[in-house]
């Protein structure tokens, strides 16, 4: 059972997150975009999408040095168990605590706004749906795990992501998830669901992130496409003669 | 020197009637998508007035274009690239849709499923936008022709920069249209603000485009824009933009607002410019200078340096030909009545205007005097200080010299012709008033009334050696792209898509310079508006009426 939910299941999203990366880029560049819905609401976007985003943005940074960086390299380099913790959790709850509140003033404003509800299409919901739930058992874990100890203490950083660096060098170990609290079994099962659904969302505007716009030059140039002067591509099988 | 050729317009506002014919033809041709419903690549303002979108103007509020830092540096006026990146969640001075107007449609079938009934039954306004009933309370065009002004005119970004000296009272206003449409800028501030690098300039003709398979929907171009020049298709969610039509361009053909515009007003040409100089031109300290900087970034094409040059940069030799009869040369730089619409936007605008004589000679006129004589033409521009403040704010960052200069010699051709048309003597002193000799006043008379279509439009085809496959070769197109053969077999708009011209360049050519105003017979089918000349209704536009057979 254990093999299936954090060996068999968390590939296929994987494989599915991947492929369906390539799959989108390749043949819908065009759908690639925020569909920003500014233009029909400004009031509420302007308080909910930065909360949001730069939650998410410290949320995303948490999990890569927690799951990424193992507990011995922190160590060695003399930073306590317990101040680690403190600092993980504080930072946790400030981020994910501003996520949360800036989603749920994105939910609120999808569904009650006229035009933006108008605009929201099945994959909108599915994804905020998936991403909602991820988002509140994440907070869960952090509250009940570390602060109010229900259930006793688990340390994450010995099982789950021991776990998460041996599913990512493809020598995956589930028993170390299979002895972790159902709130953190349940938070990764559905952050690999929406893993699968991530490249059919708009979420792939994640992937575009603008960095090279601190570096590249204003302006840009390009030169006119020729193969494509007048209106039309040349029809296969035809040479253009010059 | 990096000399490059720009595809450029000038618009002659002395002949705009405000009939927005040019900007339904575009929509016909470019935005009557869903998504697009707001959107007007071009739009014809009455000034004063507050524009399209709602005074978009005003770049306290909108902060579109450039700045200079406080060493001098160029710097976006919505904040550096790190600031930008960091308000990319939430655009802080993004123009919401009621500035522009919340599109609408009317419930047509009540009128036509209505029972029987004592009242006549209504169409409500519907919004495009979110499907419900909606009260129209504003539009691109609800200060048309003044409508409305006295309650909103005092908003006008530009007449409250003289609005001290003003009252707007109905007795003492003027009015004139602008149409506009993307600048086509030299240093587009669009370009500049998009995230992604989707918006390019393109090396050959400086068409300014966005790569819609680039565009990652940031919005930010749409606030970077001073001109509010960029559209968000909210159906798409990409940035959109006037594209000066180059399909049409590109075979030689004028852009469908310059060949649809009844006043023919508008001319389009190549102005040839030096990319070396164009940052420091932007950079210039006054905001008053920069009409003059930028006259010295574009070169002079019968230099022979600058041909020389130009050879060098890759430029055809039938370019830079063009580039010497260009109509916007002449207009800019030989007779400099052409000049840029807001410059201290500092983008380097290629669509110039030739501002409008018009409310000068109608004060002149409604005073009794005689509105073609010099002496009350000059004393009038001078005595007229708000017309010409106002177009100053428009034209030249509030320098009145410039403007002055111009109206004078538009009233001094338009008195040195009058002796003419009316078989007197021609007053030489009249040319000399205004620095110009006789025959240039009648060069640039010519130009500016009655220049026929191939000195309007000056429009070099994208290559002379590629011209030949630019046209739609018969091996090219299927029978059915022409309406023959058989349908596409899903319907209309199913199977590949209609090219853009579907027509040859030839044969549009021969149509356009022929005497008769129907179309040739022997090219039946579909044409879109995108290469419908205005003469005539397009074949296949309307079913055939049977008494033609
Ligand atoms: C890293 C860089 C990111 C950038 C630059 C970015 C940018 C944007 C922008 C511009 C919008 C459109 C807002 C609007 O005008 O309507 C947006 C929407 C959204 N983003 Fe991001 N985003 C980033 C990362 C993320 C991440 C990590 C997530 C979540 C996992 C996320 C989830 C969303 C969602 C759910 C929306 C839709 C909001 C709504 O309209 O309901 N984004 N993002
Ligand atoms: S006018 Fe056109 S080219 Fe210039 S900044 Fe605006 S959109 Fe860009
Ligand atoms: S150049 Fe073409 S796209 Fe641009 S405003 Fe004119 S008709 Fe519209
Ligand atoms: S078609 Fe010509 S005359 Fe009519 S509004 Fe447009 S620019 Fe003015």
């Amino acid at each position: 059972m254990s093999v299936f939910f954090f060996v068999i299941f968390p590939y296929v999203c994987l494989t599915t997150f991947v492929v369906g990366h390539l799959w989108r880029y390749r043949y819908d560049k065009f759908g690639w975009t925020t569909r920003s819905s500014q233009l029909y609401e400004n009031r509420l976007l302007r308080i909910g999408s930065p909360l949001f985003h730069f939650g998410m943005l410290g949320v995303v940074g948490g999990h890569i040095i927690g799951l990424l960086v193992p507990e011995s390299w922190t160590e060695a380099v003399g930073i306590s168990e317990h101040g680690y913790h403190v600092v993980a959790v504080a930072g946790g709850l400030v981020a994910g605590l501003a996520a949360l509140v800036g989603m749920v003033i994105l939910i609120y404003r999808r569904r009650t706004v006229g035009p933006v509800f108008s605009a929201t299409t099945v994959m909108d919901k599915v994804m905020y749906a998936f991403l909602a739930v991820v988002i509140v058992l994440g907070m869960w874990n952090t509250i009940a795990g570390s602060i109010l100890t229900i259930g006793g203490e688990y340390n994450y950083r010995e099982g789950v992501s021991v776990w998460y660096r041996s599913f990512l060098a493809f020598q995956p170990d589930a028993s170390l998830m299979a002895r972790a609290p159902l709130g953190f079994q349940l938070h990764a099962l559905v952050a690999f669901g929406l893993f699968a659904l991530w490249p059919f969302t708009r979420l792939v505007h994640v992937f575009s992130a603008p960095v090279g716009y601190l570096t590249r030059p204003y302006i840009v140039y390009r030169s006119r496409d020729d193969d494509q002067l007048g209106s039309h591509r040349d029809r296969r099988g035809w040479d253009r003669v010059s | 020197m990096k000399v490059m050729a720009q595809m450029a317009m000038v618009m002659n506002l002395d002949k705009c009637i405000g009939c927005h014919t040019c900007s339904v033809t575009c929509k016909q041709a470019w935005t009557n998508r869903s998504g697009t419903e707001y959107i007007w690549f071009n739009n014809v303002e009455t000034r004063p007035g507050l524009g399209y979108p709602r005074t978009y103007e005003d770049q306290e509020k909108w902060k579109g274009g450039w700045e200079l830092d406080k060493r001098g540096r160029m710097k976006l006026k919505a904040g550096g690239r790190l600031k930008n990146l960091m308000t990319i969640f939430s655009n802080p001075v993004l123009p919401s849709i009621g500035e522009y107007y919340e599109p609408w449609t009317y419930d047509y079938s009540t009128l036509t499923d209505a029972p029987a009934q004592e009242q006549t039954p209504v169409a409500r306004p519907k919004s495009l936008i979110s499907g419900k009933n909606m009260k129209i309370e504003w539009s691109a065009n609800w200060d048309d022709d003044l409508g409305g002004s006295m309650a909103t005119a005092h908003r006008d970004p530009m007449l409250k920069k003289i609005a001290d000296k003003v009252k707007f009272e109905f007795e003492q206003t003027f009015m004139f249209y602008l149409p506009r449409i993307c600048e086509h800028c030299l240093n587009p501030s669009c370009a500049a603000s998009c995230p992604s690098g989707a918006i390019y300039k393109r090396e050959e003709d400086g068409i300014v485009l966005v790569d819609q398979e680039k565009c990652r929907g940031w919005r930010k171009c749409v606030s970077g824009c001073p001109y509010k020049k960029i559209y968000f298709n909210h159906r798409t969610g990409k940035a959109e933009k006037c594209t000066f039509c180059f399909p049409r361009i590109e075979v030689g053909l004028p852009t469908v607002c310059a060949e649809t515009c009844v006043g023919r007003l508008r001319y389009i040409g190549l102005m040839l410019y030096d990319a070396d100089k164009v940052l420091a031109a932007a950079s210039t300290t006054d905001d008053e200078g920069l009409v003059e900087a930028q006259r010295d970034v574009f070169l002079d094409p019968f230099d022979p340096e600058v041909m020389r040059e130009a050879e060098r940069a890759g430029i055809a030799r039938d370019w830079v030909d063009a580039a010497q009869r260009s109509p916007i040369y002449a207009l800019i730089n030989t007779f400099r009545v052409a000049l840029p619409l807001h410059p201290e936007y500092r983008t380097m605008p290629m669509v110039w205007y030739i501002p409008p004589l018009s409310p000068v000679v109608d004060v002149v006129a409604e005073t009794g005097e005689d509105a073609e004589d010099t002496g009350n033409l000059f004393a009038a521009i001078d005595a007229l200080r708000i017309p010409v403040e106002y177009l100053a704010e428009l034209f030249t960052a509030g320098d009145v010299g410039p403007v002055d200069a111009v109206l004078k010699k538009l009233a001094a051709m338009r008195c040195y012709m009058r002796d003419i048309n009316m078989g007197r003597d021609p007053d030489a002193s009249i040319p000399a008033a205004v620095e110009m000799t006789e025959e240039q006043m009648y060069d640039m008379y010519r130009l500016l009334a009655i220049a026929k279509y191939d000195e309007r439009y000056v429009i070099p085809p994208a290559h002379a050696e590629l011209a030949h496959s630019l046209e739609e070769l018969s091996t090219e197109c299927s029978v059915s792209d022409y309406g023959g053969g058989q349908q596409d077999v899903f319907g209309e708009g199913s199977g590949t898509p209609t090219p853009v011209a579907v027509e040859n360049f030839q044969m549009l050519q021969a149509r356009q310079t022929s005497d008769s105003l129907a179309g040739p017979v022997n090219k039946a089918g579909r044409v879109n508006l995108l290469n419908w000349d205005g003469k005539g209704s397009p074949p296949g536009m309307f079913p055939p009426t049977g008494s033609d057979s």
